[in-house]
């Protein structure tokens, strides 16, 4: 915290001399050494660590892959190919970089649910939050970069989808976009100038990520009690070695999973068209991005209709973006006073109603829109016939037999007759999606300003002290 | 723990999720009984009598139609490759390699000090030799419709999960229903194909178009075909590829007795392998990872209780 006192001593001349001229070591010490952390961090505390290292990994692997890459039409595909084939462990280095996107997300999910529930965006640290934002909406700019890359067909059909999108923007909508493609069509131009910046981008997250870490050091680490430190001795621990050996812990459990993927499930995580090289003029049966952009997916998909002179086209971007848009109005949107939903029995319900509406949602991104969720009756089968004097009728059938017999009997009698499948009512993936839709947007616009003005906290200790000794002595009243 | 059951919940919805991009409406593709090989966990590895033979099955059917230009002859005798051999850690080198390289003949690269094409016969180094001189060439050839480059198949078939691929391979290769077509005369006098069904609710007849071939696994829509329920349309759908490994269409050099279901693993083995040549010492170097990360894991566990072990938390 910034309050406190740098107890760093430098102890030899070497040390002592660099001391008066940078004092990064100093500045290193403080930060990571001995940083007052409150003692109550539970594991959800341990993924800011956890990304840092994602960060790296991605960083370093991909420089090492652009090494070996090529960004043309041509060779894109191929020299991805290569790298897997002939670059000595580029097989291995490219896995990670691959899982390693996939694993970055996870990872970041996880962090910013456990924000959302111990109330991290709220005073002091809504510029902490903020700048978690900037870093989110960099990263997914990153990976749909990076998807791009490899040339298949997802990378192409994907791109064309999300490019187009800008292209419901009324008046510079066309503009901006072949300003992205950098011509009339989505081409080597644009893998070019996608590769450049792909590989900007992660930098300008590196940038950012200080800032993050700054603006936390500034108020300190929020905790589950949601109480400020008050008591840097009965309240806090120094960083070192407390939380780098936790971390350090969740790091290398994390790092298991992330191995499980990278040897013997590499490729679960993409979609296999995408090992199909590049072709504009076929189109894949179905587009899908990535699993960790399908929440948003799914919501520009449920808007399937105008609001007054908008139309869906457009109506749907604007709510894709206003998903992201609007966690950076949260810390002003949430008016309870109380941080953490340990204490917020109310919320917490509507906070986990948030989470299924996520999961639901990404659920609902990677399905046809059409697909019953729960059909209610069976098909049905219609037949439909104009007979010889030119009138139209229908019949509605449950069994085959009859009806392709009455087919049949229309036809000989000279009408032109068809069969075909009514399908029954259904509760559909985009009734969902719509639903979902409307849940999330809720819960940041309805339910937190209004639940925080009016509900009644339950449990919350007056530190974070006090809520360690509840923890042990159990005649206390329970802190969770 | 409480916050930890919704997620477990999330995490379930999500691996629907992850499921949920099926393929249209083929029918979901198996491999052997036994499972492939390469898929065991932790250290599964592709049988290399196998990956040889499946090689021969490309070279003596599938390559008259589908290249492989990711893969070079060299890939061949390569660590990991079927004709690998300890005495010549360079492919190169590798006589066996030479062997199948040169009974190819390709056109060179590079042309003559004059400029004229040179056909030469192929050197490990050089890339398998396409069937087609171009892609309209090929489609052509095929009634328009393109047969497809092999090189990483297994990887664009399937999900993903490990053997997927081969798979689907398997399937569609043993899923030809051939011994049930019938063929009857039509209305124009030319010969129909058909196939009956009476499979529970999948009752009917299905048309087989002229120079296309029914198949379950094949991702595609059968009902303009079908003459029944069209609720119950049968899965898959029509390809152009005729059914291509009926018993003993190669004969094997290692005398395995050259049924369509051995064929079909075979070859399979041998995409899984040209897909991801590495995946061996990817498999090998499994483990001791894991082991690694298992034991710092503990090891970092015990630090961390010891670490804390007087504070309060």
């Amino acid at each position: 915290m910034s309050g406190h006192e740098s107890t760093y001593k430098p102890n030899t001349g070497i040390e002592k001399w660099l001391d008066d001229r940078l004092p990064i070591i100093r500045l290193a010490h403080d930060s990571f050494v001995d940083f007052p952390t409150p003692k109550n961090l539970n594991y959800w505390y341990t993924f800011g660590g956890i990304l840092a290292v994602c960060l790296a990994i991605q960083i370093i692997t991909g420089v090492v892959l652009a090494m070996h890459y090529t960004a043309t039409v041509n060779e894109a595909f191929g020299s991805v190919e290569r790298i897997m084939r002939d670059v000595p462990f580029g097989w291995l280095i490219r896995n990670i970089h691959m899982v390693g996107a996939s694993m970055f997300f996870l990872a970041v999910y996880v962090h910013m649910f456990r924000g959302l529930y111990y109330g991290s965006y709220k005073a002091p640290r809504e510029v902490l939050w903020l700048l978690g934002c900037v870093i989110f909406l960099l990263m997914m700019a990153t990976a749909f970069l990076g998807y791009m890359l490899p040339w298949g067909q997802m990378s192409l059909h994907g791109a064309n989808v999300i490019i187009n999108l800008f292209g419901a923007i009324p008046l510079v909508g066309e503009g901006i976009q072949s300003w992205l493609m950098g011509g009339p069509s989505v081409g080597n131009q644009t893998l070019q100038r996608f590769f450049s910046l792909h590989y900007l981008l992660p930098f300008m997250i590196a940038g950012v990520v200080i800032l993050h870490i700054w603006a936390l050091h500034v108020p300190g680490n929020n905790n589950p009690t949601g109480k400020e430190v008050q008591d840097v001795e009965k309240d806090t621990i120094p960083f070192h070695p407390y939380y780098t050996v936790k971390d350090g812990f969740a790091i290398v459990v994390f790092l298991i999973i992330f191995a499980v993927f990278v040897f013997y499930a590499p490729n679960v995580l993409g979609h296999a068209d995408n090992y199909i090289e590049a072709n504009p003029l076929v189109t894949p049966a179905h587009i899908v991005p990535e699993w960790y952009l399908l929440p948003f997916y799914a919501i520009l998909r449920a808007i399937t209709f105008n609001i007054g002179p908008i139309e869906a086209k457009l109506l749907g971007v604007i709510f894709m973006f206003g998903a992201i848009a609007v966690l950076f109005l949260l810390p002003w949107l949430d008016t309870s006073k109380v941080k953490s939903m340990r204490y917020r029995p109310v919320a917490k319900q509507f906070f986990f109603g948030f989470v299924v509406a996520c999961l639901l949602l990404s659920w609902c991104g990677a399905s046809n829109p059409d697909d019953p969720v729960i059909s209610m009756g069976e098909d049905k089968l219609v037949v439909s016939y104009t007979d010889v004097a030119g009138i139209e009728g229908t019949r509605v059938f449950e069994e085959y037999a009859p009806a392709a017999q009455f087919r049949d009997e229309q036809t000989a009698a000279g009408a032109t007759a068809s069969l075909a499948v009514q399908a029954a009512p259904a509760f559909r993936f985009l009734h969902l999606s719509q639903i979902m839709t409307a849940y999330y947007f809720a819960y940041f616009l309805l339910i937190l300003p209004i639940l925080g003005l009016r509900e009644r906290p339950k449990g919350e200790p007056d530190s974070i002290h006090q809520s360690i000794l509840g923890h042990d002595a159990p005649a206390a009243a329970p802190a969770e | 723990m409480k916050l930890f059951r919704p997620l477990l919940v999330g995490l379930g919805a999500m691996a629907l999720g992850l499921t949920a991009h099926a393929a249209g409406g083929a029918k979901h593709a198996h491999g052997p009984d036994e499972g492939w090989p390469f898929a065991k966990v932790p250290a599964g590895q592709l049988d290399s009598e196998s990956v040889q033979r499946g090689f021969q099955v490309y070279k003596e059917v599938c390559s008259s139609c589908h290249g492989m230009k990711l893969l070079s002859y060299r890939n061949l005798g390569e660590k990991g490759g079927p004709f690998y051999s300890d005495e010549y850690p360079n492919a190169n080198d590798n006589p066996l390699v030479k062997a199948i390289a040169a009974e190819v003949e390709i056109l060179d690269p590079n042309p003559d000090e004059n400029g004229d094409p040179v056909y030469r016969p192929a050197i490990p180094a050089d890339t398998f030799r396409s069937p087609y001189p171009n892609d309209q060439a090929a489609m052509a050839a095929n009634g328009g419709a393109m047969p497809p480059d092999l090189s990483v198949i297994t990887k664009a078939r399937g999900h993903g999960a490990e053997g997927e691929g081969a798979s689907y391979i398997y399937s569609l290769m043993t899923g030809y229903k051939d011994d049930k077509i019938k063929t009857k005369v039509g209305e124009d006098g030319l010969n129909v194909n058909y196939i009956e069904f009476d499979d529970g609710e999948t009752v009917g007849t299905l048309t087989q178009p002229t120079g296309l071939y029914y198949n379950p696994y094949f991702a595609g829509d059968a009902t303009p075909q079908w003459d029944g329920d069209p609720r119950h349309v049968p899965y898959g759908g029509f390809l152009a590829m005729a059914p291509q490994l009926p018993e003993g269409r190669v004969e094997y050099i290692d005398g395995t007795e050259a049924t369509t279901s051995q064929m079909a693993y075979d070859v399979a083995q041998f995409l899984q392998w040209a897909g991801d040549p590495k995946q061996g010492q990817r498999k090998s170097l499994a483990l001791p990872v894991m082991i690694y990360l298992v034991l710092l894991s503990i090891l970092l566990w015990f630090s961390y209780k010891r670490i804390w072990r007087n504070v309060a938390h």
